[in-house]
């Protein structure tokens, strides 16, 4: 009985109390036909100590690699302290702050946590987030539907250019609400939104735009002409960015002539590991104007009846568990934990640190790029700016390059053909500020070797 | 205080980021930002402090008996964590290749499996990211499967007046219009307004079974024919899974689609509200609509089953595998307890909440079904209390608090008036579950004698009762200099 406390003298004493014989007179209201069934195929429990030695030997046979993969997951550093503090039981072990004077650290951090993401952004108000970012894009799209009231197209403009696995899962998070995601090409020689291709809208009625950046190639988008182009033709504008990025490149709050409406994205850079995809945290901010639209929870600072600060759940109205079928989203839990270690991580690093973070993961890709480039055959596909990965194209197949070198531990991108294969054979490579100048030099001379042999 | 009221201009915590700014001349002007977000500024240790402070004002499993009804706050062993974040199972990438996955992949493949048997369904997806996602997803299949026999005409989605507000805001982002039906006094579901409610409209019914109101529904396998022939399928909200783990199971009861809140079975951390993981299990005909993406072992390795394998799958509901690290936390924990251990859960649970509820009817607390047995919750109604003395259960809720107990679950089921929903979980001894009665008979007593006293509660935690109209009215929510 691992977490069990009762012995068997207070079973006995419970049982009396209640006036049974056994434990299984309790479930004497469900028919008897239902409970006959085998539980074959679930192993016996084990002993901590047991299970410790098995999941040490399942984690060995993935670790120890030279990780070159980005594409919306991203191996920065965490200060040792986000999730020492993190998981301390008080945040761990806590729920949804539904009894708010007993939930003030989780309300007052998720109140910061509001305040620093609205910061980065540039943007009024922030919810306290979302699952990830591919479903943040999902909500927001629906936001931008309920938002904008005089567009009654319900089309929405999404790049290519866009990460697929956000495209993909905001089609299946909207698909049954008869909204259109039309898809905008990209430039084939700078990886940018094509204009010529958003200019077969100009003019007609498109509820709202979604722009990346940095786009799913790493590249920059002209981030104030394609949300003047927005303005212009009453559409609404979503940004769908790096959060570390933002700390060095015109944040969606100052994009244009008025800012993006609405600001979404993946909040892993900010302290979350990559831990095979997730849990990770989607964030979500937009203007004053349209706060009543945002889907998940907020937290408000108000006053307690002594006039002391303190902090609760506000807007609940909007919510499912007040108004069931007609609330801004199904969405009860937000990514509580992730936040935690979000708030912490950008607490200890601050403006300054974030930006040097991200300055430096773009420097150590320019060195990846320039070291790759350098080899005959290989080169940089689209001639644009870009934060810090690029897609390369190469002399050989992708997938034969990533097999390769995959045997030396050597993880060297992201293949691009199954989701862009008009790309031939191209790889999305990435590097973060961790990345060593020895496993750089390791890529690139197995990766010569691979080409020149 | 703020963490950004604790800042100085220029101070930082020097060891966590590069010692200089890396040039960005590659990179034109006009994409740069020009101004630095407001950020705080404070040393390592002042951002320790602070919220390690801040933890302190939470109550939380670790700290307090947090008998939240329909939210199974049971103990979350430490072992699920520390192991969850071994090197080479927090650092591997999503998209790290197969071959060197193979770990990983092997522990979310047996955790398929073991939820595949525990609940009696054909297969299993992990990738919904929350017990909502997981219903979207299920309702999601349900439309799916109709649609793809060419069975259009079915625009409805049946629930029960009582059922969480997830339910039927999951059905409308399916497209689905809603039909309630009520629940009887004794607690099942009225069966015969479900006759009335069904026909060829009847895309199918979202139930919870033990239901939301704390007691199993006795007449499933009548409801299950009933639906079925009426060409609808059941949808299973998992909520109240861990009353009949390993003791009665969803697929047996005649359920097509499931979702599990492994956050609260499988007890996987609420973290101050998420992540979760919402993973769902289905019935044969539905198997091809699961969500991607899921985990396959032929043999000699594992591997991802992506789209190009299940062409008519709803597709990914997250960029890239679910909450992973979550899944694995469940999966250490499944292994921790076993198929007796999961028996277990559900006998224990039920145990403890038998005997709160029979504790608390001698005591002269009204049960909202006296008839019934309890499952691992049950229901008390404050209605007399409130009448009476004129302490509602909003007033029991947060004098608790100065006892040192998170309060239950209150004001739902909403049909129920001034409810407790009481869920004390297995992993709680005798003595918390005494302490909680003692205290709920005390603040009756303070009730018959100081009534405003309790109605002013608590005055023993970091702040008293907040004024929740101003917070909505006088919009505070991201803080600023002159604030």
């Amino acid at each position: 009985m691992p977490f069990i406390p009762h012995t068997e003298e207070e079973v006995r004493q419970m049982l009396d109390a209640i006036g049974a014989n056994s434990i299984d007179d309790l479930f004497d209201e469900i028919p008897s036909e239902l409970r006959s069934f085998s539980l074959d195929g679930i192993p016996e429990g084990l002993p901590e100590m047991e299970v410790a030695q098995l999941m040490h030997e399942r984690a060995r046979k993935d670790a120890d690699v030279h990780c070159f993969i980005g594409a919306g997951a991203y191996d920065h550093h965490i200060p040792s302290a986000v999730w020492e503090v993190a998981t301390r039981g008080e945040f761990y072990s806590a729920y949804t702050p539904y009894q708010a004077e007993a939930s003030q650290g989780t309300l007052q951090l998720l109140y910061e946590y509001q305040s620093m993401m609205a910061a980065l952004m540039a943007m009024d108000v922030s919810n306290a987030s979302l699952y990830d970012g591919a479903s943040a894009l999902g909500e927001a799209i629906l936001m931008a539907i309920r938002a904008h009231r005089k567009s009654k197209s319900k089309k929405v403009l999404v790049p290519a250019g866009l990460h697929p696995s956000y495209r993909q899962a905001a089609n299946a998070i909207v698909k049954n609400q008869n909204i259109e995601l039309i898809e905008i090409p990209f430039d084939e020689d700078t990886g940018k939104i094509s204009l010529t291709a958003l200019n077969d809208y100009a003019g007609t009625d498109i509820t709202a735009l979604v722009i990346g950046q940095p786009n799913f190639f790493g590249v920059l988008e002209d981030v104030d002409g394609l949300t003047r182009w927005a303005e212009e033709n009453n559409a609404m504008t979503i940004a769908v960015v790096n959060p570390l990025a933002m700390s060095i490149l015109k944040p969606p709050g100052q994009w244009g002539n008025n800012g993006a409406d609405i600001a979404c994205g993946e909040g892993q850079p900010l302290g979350i590991p990559l831990s095979s995809g997730g849990p990770y945290f989607g964030f979500m901010c937009a203007t004053q104007k349209i706060v009543r639209q945002m889907p998940g929870r907020i937290i408000g600072r108000t006053v307690d009846l002594d006039g002391k600060q303190g902090f609760s759940l506000t807007l609940q109205a909007r919510e499912q568990h007040i108004r069931r079928s007609k609330a801004t989203s199904n969405i009860c839990t937000n990514q509580g934990l992730m936040v935690t270690a979000a708030t912490i991580h950008m607490s200890l690093l601050g403006a300054e640190g974030l930006a040097r973070a991200a300055a430096a993961s773009h420097d150590k890709h320019r060195k990846l790029v320039s070291g790759l480039t350098a080899i005959e055959g290989v080169e940089v596909k689209f001639n644009s700016p870009v934060f810090n990965e690029t897609a390369i194209s190469l002399p050989v197949e992708a997938s034969t390059v990533l097999e390769a070198l995959a045997a030396d531990n050597v993880l060297a991108g992201f293949d691009l053909k199954n989701d862009y294969p008009e790309l031939g054979n191209a790889l999305l490579v990435c590097s973060t500020e961790k990345q060593t100048g020895s496993s750089i030099d390791l890529f690139v001379d197995k990766l010569a070797a691979l080409i020149t042999s | 205080m703020l963490i950004f009221e604790q800042s100085s201009k220029g101070r930082k915590a020097h060891a966590q980021s590069p010692s200089s700014m890396a040039p960005l001349d590659d990179l034109p002007a006009e994409l740069l930002r020009e101004t630095p977000p407001l950020m705080p500024e404070v040393s390592e240790m002042q951002a320790v402090r602070h919220y390690t402070r801040l933890s302190q004002k939470n109550f939380s499993i670790d700290t307090h008996f947090y008998p939240l009804g329909s939210c199974t706050m049971k103990y979350n062993p430490r072992a699920c964590n520390s192991l969850a974040m071994l090197p080479g199972l927090v650092d591997r990438h999503p998209y790290a290749p197969e071959s060197h996955s193979q770990g990983f992949l092997s522990c979310m493949h047996d955790l398929q499996e073991i939820l595949k048997v525990v609940t009696g369904m054909k297969a299993v997806s992990l990738a919904p990211m929350a017990g909502a996602q997981g219903e979207f997803a299920g309702v999601a299949m349900i439309k799916a499967y109709h649609d793809a026999r060419g069975d259009a005409d079915r625009k409805e989605i049946i629930v029960p007046d009582a059922a969480h507000g997830t339910n039927p805001a999951s059905a409308v982002m399916c497209g689905f219009k809603i039909k309630e039906i009520p629940t009887r006094d004794d607690g099942d579901i009225d069966v015969d307004a479900l006759k009335e409610a069904l026909g060829p409209q009847t895309a199918g019914i979202m139930l919870t079974n033990p239901s939301t109101v704390g007691v199993f529904e006795r007449r499933i396998q009548e409801i299950a024919s009933l639906v079925h022939e009426a060409g609808g399928l059941l949808y299973y909200d998992g909520a109240n899974l861990n009353a009949i783990l390993g003791k009665v199971r969803p697929g047996d009861m005649g359920f097509d689609v499931i979702h599990m809140n492994l956050h609260k079975t499988f007890s996987t951390p609420h973290g101050g509200g998420g992540p979760g993981a919402g993973p769902v299990g289905v019935s044969k005909r539905l198997e091809p609509f699961l969500p991607i993406p899921m985990v396959d072992y032929d043999g000699s390795a594992y591997r991802f089953v992506t789209a190009d394998d299940r062409p008519q799958s709803i597709g990914r509901l997250s960029a890239f595998a679910g909450n992973a690290g979550i899944l694995l936390r469940a999966y250490i924990y499944a292994r921790l307890l076993g198929s007796e251990g999961m028996t277990r859960v559900a006998e224990y649970s039920t145990l403890n909440a038998n005997y709160m509820l029979k504790k608390m009817k001698d005591a002269g607390f009204e049960a909202a079904y006296p008839e019934r047995r309890a499952t691992h919750e049950f229901i008390i109604t404050l209605r007399k209390e409130a009448k009476e003395l004129g302490v509602n259960a909003m007033d029991f809720a947060k004098r608790l608090l100065d006892y040192g107990v998170h309060a239950p679950t209150t004001y739902f089921p909403l049909l129920v008036p001034e409810c407790f929903l009481i869920e004390p979980t297995e992993t709680e001894s005798i003595d918390s579950l005494d302490n909680f009665i003692e205290a709920m008979i005390k603040i009756r007593e303070e009730a018959e004698t100081e009534a405003d006293m309790v109605k002013g509660a608590p005055y023993t935690l970091p702040v008293r009762r907040l004024d929740d109209v101003k917070a909505a009215r006088e919009l505070d929510i991201t803080w600023s200099p002159d604030s």
